[in-house]
């Protein structure tokens, strides 16, 4: 087990002044054991990054470093990590248990110990009846685990996930967080997991990196990036529905950008001062809760409210909205951020 | 066909019975002319289609040569088979083994001219083995590889066809099943062998039936390359037997044909369930 650290860490495809970087210097200190989520939407380069840690894309700046050794030049298997792929990369002919000890195989592990190693694996993800069929022969989720034996079997240094749930169903996938969370609990092991699933990353995340456009927007525990998002690129992308971001209602700052969540706005039954009146256009019903969607003049303000609160305003009546004061936050409006 | 209809499937039976007779009737004519004898074959006159008390004979002769009643001397075909299947075996595993180098080269590694190196390799499916029989054929002879097996061999090994198939499909392997063969610390050659191999099983197996046939009925080249009647394949001795001697001995003529089918057909019945899979499998 190890720490990670990238430090200022560039992507460019192509040389020269025609380079086109899509990761513009990356840092990040990870602690040893942490388990942490790169988290962002596609195009992003949270899956580049990962495959640069991992070593199947070349390190164009910067540094990254595994304990205290600086891995940039080191082919991956020598960097002493392990990587589930998203569409698993199980090898097609082999059995569940040559699958899982063929890295072991070619770093020349003995026998005995490959057959304990796998055993152990197997017994954990629960695969031991499997052992013996090919991949075709296993469910999603099963491939999905024999995928993650492979990767624990070589008891690495870091883990690296690479969207490794999003070929599951979803209640596969809620089952599945649940696992890889007891795995890293028992194991220990410092992780990086890429997702653009904001749910994903809040749960599985003791401290997530959102990235935009090649940059690091944020780096903190989910519950920094709920409670203080960075930027309004942040605040949009984790929590739905998103967060409310104003910039001509009243009480808004010129040049600032004002920004609520649906969950933070009280309706009130007469107009407040520090409040707004907005019209409702359309509703949603979740279940448990209730979106609105409502208009003040040329902005959108999403509301939401629990089912409880007595029956669902009519469409085209108006509301009385109240923020709660200390949920309210400010961003710049040229630079989108956090004030 | 969504509408089943008695008399469309009747219908539809009785072409592909037609079909099938047209294949078979040749064969069945030279399967009955070969346990004839000559004079029972030179005689009657449409060939009788009923098989004949000559079988144990006509083989014999076909392979392993003597004198005929007739008094023509015939040459053994038993040597003929082994050149032919030694050569087939060689053509066949050679193209396999060189376009799998190759096309491994081809679609998994960065070098200069790449693209170009491939489309020069394509561009010789183009190129008919006639247009460049004479200059083959002054390499060859310079290289006295004339009656050797290198000579009937080597220069039909080189496969544009072949090379193009497998980078087809190594094309379809995904690229992060390359990617976790780094990762679990698997060299380029041990990839090769340890991944690749395996999953090109079928397309291998397929290949092999086809080069095979190809290497079996190859006539023009041997014709040129040999000289010697030691190195023979069985498709010359056929033709040999036809034209060679004064008195064509029919029954033997026949029995050779026959003799010369079974190995392909061998390999293609044998081969069958891998050759079928390797031409409509896409399960990876």
């Amino acid at each position: 087990m190890a720490s990670l650290t990238l430090s200022n860490v560039v992507k460019r495809y192509g040389h020269g002044p025609k380079a086109n970087p899509v990761i513009h210097g990356v840092n990040a200190e990870i602690a040893d054991g942490e388990f942490i989520v790169i988290v962002g939407p596609s195009g992003c380069g949270k899956s580049t990054l990962l495959r640069m840690v991992a070593g199947l894309e070349e390190i164009s700046g910067g540094e990254i470093r595994i304990g205290p050794r600086v891995v940039n030049d080191l082919e991956p298997a020598e960097r002493d990590i392990a990587m589930v792929f998203q569409n698993y990369a199980l090898y097609p002919h082999m059995s569940v248990f040559d699958n899982m000890a063929y890295g072991l195989k070619i770093a020349k592990v003995p026998k005995d110990e490959i057959r304990t190693r796998v055993d152990k694996a197997a017994r954990i993800l629960e695969l031991t009846p499997f052992l013996e069929r090919k991949p075709r022969e296993l469910s999603g989720g099963q491939r999905q685990r024999v995928a993650m034996g492979r990767a624990i079997v070589r008891q690495p240094q870091v883990f690296l996930f690479d969207e490794p749930l999003s070929n599951l169903d979803a209640k596969l996938r809620a089952q599945t967080r649940l696992e890889i969370q007891k795995l890293h609990r028992e194991l220990g092991i410092t992780s990086l997991f890429v997702t653009h699933d904001q749910v994903e990353a809040m749960t599985l995340a003791q401290r997530m990196i959102v990235m935009n456009a090649g940059r690091m927007e944020q780096f903190g525990t989910p519950e920094e990036v709920y409670r203080r998002p960075a930027s309004t690129f942040v605040a949009s992308f984790i929590g739905a529905p998103p967060m409310n971001l104003l910039s001509s209602a009243p009480h808004v700052e010129p040049g600032t950008i004002l920004g609520i969540r649906p969950e933070h706005l009280d309706i009130v039954p007469q107009a407040a001062a520090q409040g707004w009146s907005v019209q409702v256009e359309a509703i949603e019903m979740l279940g448990a809760e209730r979106l609105l969607y409502t208009r003040l003049d040329s902005e959108q303000i999403i509301v939401r409210v629990n089912e409880d609160q007595g029956l669902a305003p009519a469409i085209g009546s108006t509301l009385h909205l109240l923020p709660q004061p200390d949920r309210l936050h400010r961003f710049d409006e040229a630079t989108g951020k956090r004030l | 066909m969504i509408e089943r209809r008695p008399w469309l499937n009747a219908l539809a039976h009785t072409i592909l019975i037609l079909g099938v007779l047209v294949v078979v009737f040749p064969v069945y004519v030279t399967l009955v002319g070969s346990t004839q004898t000559a004079e029972q074959i030179a005689t009657s006159n449409p060939l009788s289609l009923l098989p004949g008390s000559n079988f144990i004979e006509s083989y014999r002769l076909a392979l392993f040569g003597g004198k005929t009643s007739g008094g023509s001397t015939i040459a053994p075909v038993a040597p003929m088979l082994w050149v032919s299947f030694v050569s087939a075996m060689v053509i066949a595993l050679g193209k396999i083994a060189i376009s799998l180098l190759s096309a491994f080269a081809i679609v998994y590694f960065r070098f200069p001219a790449r693209g170009l190196v491939f489309w020069m390799i394509f561009v010789t499916l183009m190129l008919p083995v006639e247009v460049r029989i004479s200059p083959t054929y002054q390499v060859v002879s310079d290289f006295g590889m004339l009656n050797t097996y290198a000579g009937l061999t080597i220069p039909l090994i080189a496969s544009a066809t072949a090379t193009f198939l497998f980078r087809q499909f190594f094309l379809t392997v995904p690229d992060e099943l390359v990617e976790a063969a780094r990762m679990d610390g698997a060299g380029p050659m041990r990839f090769f062998w340890d991944v690749l191999l395996p999953l090109s099983k079928t397309s291998i197996a397929a290949l092999f039936v086809i080069q095979f046939i190809y290497g079996w009925n190859q006539y023009l080249w041997p014709l040129l390359v040999t000289t010697n009647e030691s190195m023979y394949p069985v498709v010359l001795g056929i033709k040999r037997a036809i034209f060679g001697e004064v008195y064509v001995e029919w029954n033997v003529v026949m029995a050779t044909a026959i003799l010369a089918m079974i190995p392909p057909a061998l390999v293609v019945i044998l081969m069958q369930k891998w050759f079928v899979k390797g031409l409509v499998d896409t399960e990876k």
